[in-house]
């Protein structure tokens, strides 16, 4: 299995880590909604096919990644940096055309 | 600076850095392995946004200006640089002091200077074979234009993580931890026995 790293290209998937479900939304640390924190920590998807996953190049660049995973084929269809719209290597490419 | 000493040094010598020609070398010499040793190595990180100013900086205090793309780098034969994440760089300076210079270049609104060089050893792996003996360890594309001359790469071999820039179209130079050093060199001398290499 090959995951495209944004900004290292394709590798091998020995050098990522799996950091669980992309689903979960974390409640405001601060929150005391027991329903929201049992959600956050019990409750998974668990879909056959397209699956929303966080996984960090820690082989690699070590950056957090988005990723979107069909748990039946392994097929990787989408990869983004989970930060959001990583202006970091756009920037270092429009920098370096200046 | 404190005094180094090469990981590779340490006793037995002579079973680690064993200087002139080893395995299939009757063929003819495919690789040349050697620690380069430079006095600085530095990991440069920007604060997201600051990326401009810092590569701005790198150039004011190295003189390498840093190429298109993810990855890119360049050197000059004593200093080099290449980004290896994003916003972030590894910058190599022959002479010690680098950190120093970059003080009051990369304030800490900019970013971030950590010095490494006592904490990574640096290997250079030259000659014809060397694509090939490093495709054997590592799981990335060696060829010159998917590898240019300059560029870096972060990736691992096992678990031993390493940076790797292209200094030259048949030369790498490695970074690996300190303590891994050793137990990499070892491993890549294995590696180069089947094309015959040296160790200067
Ligand atoms: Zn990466």
């Amino acid at each position: 299995m090959l995951i495209t790293c944004p900004y290292c290209g394709p590798r091998d998937v020995i050098e990522f880590t799996y950091q669980g479900d992309g689903n979960r939304q974390r409640p405001q640390p601060a929150s005391q909604d027991l329903d929201a924190w049992n959600a956050y920590v019990y409750d998974r998807l668990n879909p056959a096919g397209d699956h929303n996953e966080i996984w960090q190049h820690s082989g690699g660049c070590r950056a957090h990644l988005k990723v979107v995973r069909n748990t039946l084929t392994h097929e990787i269809s989408s990869v983004a940096f989970a930060r959001g719209d990583h202006k970091a290597a756009m920037r270092h490419k429009a920098e370096g055309k200046s | 600076m404190v005094e180094r000493q090469s990981p590779l040094e340490l006793a037995p010598l002579e079973l680690e850095l064993r200087t002139g020609s080893h395995g299939d070398f009757e063929h003819g010499i495919d690789v040349i392995l050697s620690e380069t040793r430079p006095g600085s190595i530095l990991q440069l990180a920007a604060w997201p946004g600051q990326e401009k100013k810092l590569i701005a900086g790198i150039r004011t205090v190295t003189g390498l200006a840093l190429p298109d793309g993810a990855g890119a780098g360049s050197t000059d034969g004593v200093r080099s640089v290449f980004g290896f994440a994003p916003g972030k760089f590894t910058v190599v300076d022959e002479a010690e002091g680098l950190g120093l210079a970059f003080a009051n270049v990369v304030t800490p609104a900019i970013g971030t200077v950590t010095d490494l060089s006592h904490g990574r050893t640096a290997i250079r792996i030259a000659g014809p074979k060397a694509e090939w003996v490093l495709a054997k360890f590592f799981a990335i594309d060696f060829a010159l234009p998917a590898f240019p001359v300059g560029a870096g790469r972060s990736t691992m071999h096992h678990d031993v993580f390493a940076q790797i820039q292209r200094t030259g179209a048949d030369q790498f130079d490695i970074y690996v931890f300190r303590s891994f050093a050793r137990s990499f060199w070892k491993a890549l001398c294995h590696a180069s026995e089947e094309v015959g290499y040296e160790v200067q």
